[in-house]
């Protein structure tokens, strides 16, 4: 479903990646380690279209991804694709509520379908009840599961993670683990989840391990 | 390695009520799943041991044929020694799988083998042994939780070992060359 071949990837004279390989089925959990330097989050990058590849290729279903348009790709990850960092990296200024909504009402769903459908994705991940406070009013833990409904709640094919829980305590980061993957495996979505834990590398289906721009350890079909 | 200690462990099960030889091997086999199940043999030889040093007490005999009849009470020299167990830390010990991953990280550096390789497949064998503990943690309850917590946090602590271990091997090579016993260098 998510295809990768030989991805080099340069940020001036430094190789992040550098013939990248790996294969990733639709509705798979990966987790991708590695030290770092290794190349895990321009391979997450990449991915989602953030960074554009010197050489290789990427495909997502039968399309290749990687030389679109920017505004193709910023359509694309739109749709498909949702986005959980490291701090949530929700729109301070909006409440919970309307940062879950903001995907839909981007794109263009109803105004009321987009209020129902964050509702219920705030109450599965336990957080209805702040929802109508802003990011800075409500604790880490909190605050990074309205950030996973936000990235579930267009059912995107494709979850991004770049160590999610890595600002909580790990009953929260727990908490956070057990939402992302539930709810990515309930609606289908395939999860690409980068850490540098193996507590939570332990959630995904098989771990993958870049060292120096490649991909040395792991399954490639 | 440590082991937990069954005749403690019994003496500690007994404090709460006095109990039958059967009750406390039943007891101990429901909270200590992972340990190996107790024989009843090795469950009546302990308690016998335990009244010998005076750790517990014969707190009566049921009517009935058999060792099972019998009935076992901590004492009060055994609440003590429970306490000086209880309030002792245990040693921390580094754990034997780093051990032999040590030594088998020289031996592949001595014999020209590539320890990164043997680092990459250890560090998969211990990512598969974490998901096979998170899906027990998920499905267990909440003695299963804390005991698969435990194994997860010593295989992650290992894992950052292995990483440790990766980034350092052009370095420990040298040691090793430096420490080569081979006849033509020695």
């Amino acid at each position: 479903m998510l295809w990768v071949k030989d991805l080099a990837v340069r940020y001036g004279p430094t190789t992040a990646l550098d013939g990248a390989d790996i294969e990733i089925d639709r509705g798979e959990i990966v987790a991708v380690m590695g030290p770092s330097g290794s190349g895990k989050s321009t391979l997450l990058y990449a991915l989602a279209g953030l960074v554009r590849p010197e050489r290789g290729e990427i495909r997502l279903g039968d399309r290749r991804i990687d030389n679109l348009s920017d505004t193709e790709r910023s359509r694309l990850r739109l749709r498909s694709y949702g986005f959980v960092l490291q701090f949530g990296d929700l729109v301070p200024e909006l409440s919970l509520r309307e940062n879950v909504e903001l995907p839909l009402r981007l794109l263009k769903v109803r105004r009321a379908e987009a209020a129902a459908r964050a509702e219920s994705m705030l109450r599965m991940l336990e957080v209805d009840r702040v929802a109508d406070r802003r990011p800075g009013q409500v604790s880490g833990g909190q605050a990074q599961r309205a950030a996973v409904a936000r990235a579930l709640v267009h059912r995107p094919e494709i979850i991004v993670a770049d160590e999610p829980t890595g600002a909580l305590d790990s009953s929260a980061g727990e908490l956070v683990l057990d939402a992302l993957t539930g709810l990515a495996r309930e609606q289908g979505s395939t999860v690409v989840l980068v850490t540098h834990e193996g507590r939570v590398a332990a959630y995904a289906d098989r771990t993958v391990f870049l060292r120096d721009g490649r991909v040395i350890d792991g399954d490639f079909a | 390695m440590a082991r937990v200690s069954v005749p403690l462990t019994l003496l500690g099960l007994l404090e709460s009520a006095a109990q039958h030889g059967y009750t406390l091997r039943q007891r101990y086999d429901e909270l200590f799943s992972g340990a190996r199940p107790l024989k009843s043999a090795q469950v009546y030889a302990t308690l016998q041991r335990l009244a010998r040093d005076g750790l517990v007490d014969f707190a009566g005999i049921a009517a009935g044929e058999g060792p099972d009849r019998r009935l076992y009470a901590i004492s009060s020299a055994g609440v003590c020694e429970l306490e000086r167990w209880l309030g002792e830390p245990e040693v921390p010990e580094v754990a034997a799988t780093r051990r032999v991953l040590f030594a088998k990280v020289v031996i592949a550096l001595t014999s020209g083998r590539s320890a990164a390789e043997l680092l990459d497949r250890q560090r998969q064998a211990h990512l598969a042994r974490m998901r096979e503990m998170r899906a027990a943690r998920q499905s267990g309850d909440v003695i299963a939780q804390l005991d698969a917590d435990f194994e997860m946090y010593h295989l992650d602590a290992d894992l950052k070992w292995i990483d440790g271990a990766q980034a350092r091997l052009d370095r420990l090579a040298a040691v090793v060359r430096g420490a080569d016993l081979r006849p033509e260098d020695s």
